[in-house]
């Protein structure tokens, strides 16, 4: 689903990611653990363009993210992304929030379609009108509201909410684009420590219904959870992989060891 | 003070029976006019400009651009308003042949100006805006102009409110300047019955007085629209 074939990347005369190859297949759930500065939040910032590559590709369901011509904006509606920071929209309620990018998105669709509609009559589709698109985006926010238990925040601004709230909020706000994988970077890292469990319970479901996943994260005990897979980063390359087995519980590397008898 | 009374009393005479009225209140729409719609004008070139300004540099196309628009910032904060309005309604209008009202010139020389102005306001209001905002809208699939229209424009805009209040009190009190164009302003309207009651304290002390009024419903204004927009900052 995901390959990324010799991924370069530097920040200046940084080199930050020293060329990783990595296959996602579908369905899976790959946890990425490694020490501060190793590169994971690049890396995983590079697999949706958030950070252009300096050099590599980034094969997306055979279309590869890196090459500029590509439409990254359409090829993200179906790469979610959950940040550290949430960056939930300031602005707008939590309705808003999960509303805004299906609506804007479906509009364009929907002319798109029209227009090839209009060059080729047969073309049989159906065709949503703007009050249609928004009802079923309001109707499809307020059913993943439900489902994380904030129903009754829908109309609040982020500023009223918890952070385990904002996350929760944040994690439907990139379900709602119906994405085929999702990325998340520490997305409890930035939470009080009581926050953390409401949090994983909705990853955990999420992992639970099948969604390919790539979560970078410290909580080694989530990480052995919900991983297919374990990476561990280390200087810009993927030192080691394995299943969450043969990483914690019978590390190969010297760097992984010292890793694990740090964080464990 | 028997003296002041007489002078009011003149005034009044020309206010009310020599139509000095028409032209005060001539003179206050222009103003706001002008100010006004300066001000809108001033908003949208503004904030082109400004995003302009935070667009990321390493492609040409920004690049040129971001250089044509500091050009014109540094032109349009570098000369004196009078400069601009005199060498638009002498200079650039007879040059290429077009004819305007001298009210449609300031219009548009208050519009360009503030333009200036006010893209520097935006482009700070901008990048005081967490990155992480536009991050978010990216990654659900906004363009980079969706987002920055949506999400963080609007933001931008409520942080630089106070700032845009006292450009607008700025563009307000310039406006005494449209006079050299011809056109009529609360000074031309004031110097009027000042002019046919041979008496001007009290017309320059109401003016005066007018501009103040002004001034301060402009800034309660902005006050409440602040106290407005910082609802979805409640609880922060
Ligand atoms: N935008 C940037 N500009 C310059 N350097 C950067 C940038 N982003 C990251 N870096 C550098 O790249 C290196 C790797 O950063 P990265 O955030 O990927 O690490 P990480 O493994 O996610 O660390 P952490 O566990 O602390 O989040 C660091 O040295 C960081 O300073
Ligand atoms: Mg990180």
């Amino acid at each position: 689903m995901i390959e990324v074939v010799n991924l370069t990347k530097s920040f200046g005369d940084l080199q930050v990611l020293k060329g990783i190859d990595l296959t996602i297949e579908q369905g899976e759930k790959v946890v990425v653990i490694g020490p501060s500065g190793s590169g994971k939040s690049t890396m995983l910032r590079c697999l949706n363009c958030m950070e252009d590559p300096t050099s590599g590709q980034i094969l997306y369901h055979g279309v590869n993210l890196a090459d500029m011509h590509v439409d990254i904006n359409e090829q993200r509606e179906k790469i979610g992304m959950v940040f550290q920071h949430f960056n939930l929209f300031n602005n707008k309620t939590v309705l808003e929030n999960i509303m805004l990018a299906p609506v804007v998105t479906q509009k364009k669709h929907m002319k798109k379609l029209r227009r090839q509609q209009k060059q080729n009559k047969s073309a049989d589709v159906e065709i949503l009108t703007n009050a249609q698109i928004k009802a079923r985006a309001k109707e499809n926010a307020l059913s993943l509201l439900e489902r994380i238990g904030l129903a009754d925040k829908a109309d609040a601004y982020p500023s009223q909410l918890s952070g385990g709230q904002k996350q929760r909020v944040a994690i439907v706000r990139s379900l709602a684009m119906h994405p085929d994988v999702m990325l998340f970077d520490e997305p409890t890292s930035a939470l009080d420590p009581e926050m953390v469990g409401e949090v994983l319970e909705v990853i955990r479901d999420l992992a639970k219904s099948g969604m390919t996943m790539v979560i970078v994260t410290h909580e080694m005990g989530f990480a052995r959870e919900v991983a297919d897979r374990v990476l561990f980063m280390d200087e810009g390359i993927i030192l080691e992989q394995g299943t969450p087995q043969e990483i914690f519980e019978n590390p190969q590397h010297p760097r992984l060891q010292e890793f694990l008898s740090k964080v464990l | 003070m028997g003296n002041f009374s007489r002078k009011v009393e003149r005034f009044l005479e020309v206010f009310i029976n020599a139509g000095g009225y028409v032209r005060v209140l001539e003179g206050l729409k222009n103003t706001l006019l002008i100010a006004v719609l300066g001000l809108v004008i001033g908003l949208a070139i503004g904030t082109l400009i400004a995003t302009v300004r935070v667009l990321p540099k390493y492609k040409r196309l920004p690049r040129v651009l971001n250089g044509f628009c500091s050009f014109y910032v540094e032109l349009f904060r570098g000369t004196p308003m009078v400069v601009q309005l005199l060498v638009f309604y002498y200079v650039l209008l007879p040059l290429i042949g077009v004819k305007m009202t001298s009210v449609a010139v300031s219009v548009v020389v208050f519009g360009l100006n503030s333009a200036a102005y006010i893209s520097e306001i935006m482009r700070s209001g901008i990048q005081s805006v967490d990155p992480g905002q536009m991050e978010g809208g990216r990654s659900v699939g906004l363009s980079y102009a969706n987002t920055m229209l949506r999400i963080v424009i609007p933001q931008a805009i409520k942080n630089i409110l106070p700032t845009l209040g006292n450009e607008f009190i700025a563009l307000i009190k310039e406006t005494s300047v449209v006079s050299f164009v011809g056109a009529t302003d609360l000074y031309v309207a004031f110097n009027y019955i000042g002019s046919n009651s041979y008496e001007f304290m009290v017309p320059y002390l109401v003016m005066a007085i007018l501009y103040i009024l002004m001034v301060l419903i402009i800034s309660l204004l902005v006050k409440w629209m602040e106290r407005s927009l910082r609802k979805s900052d409640r609880g922060r």
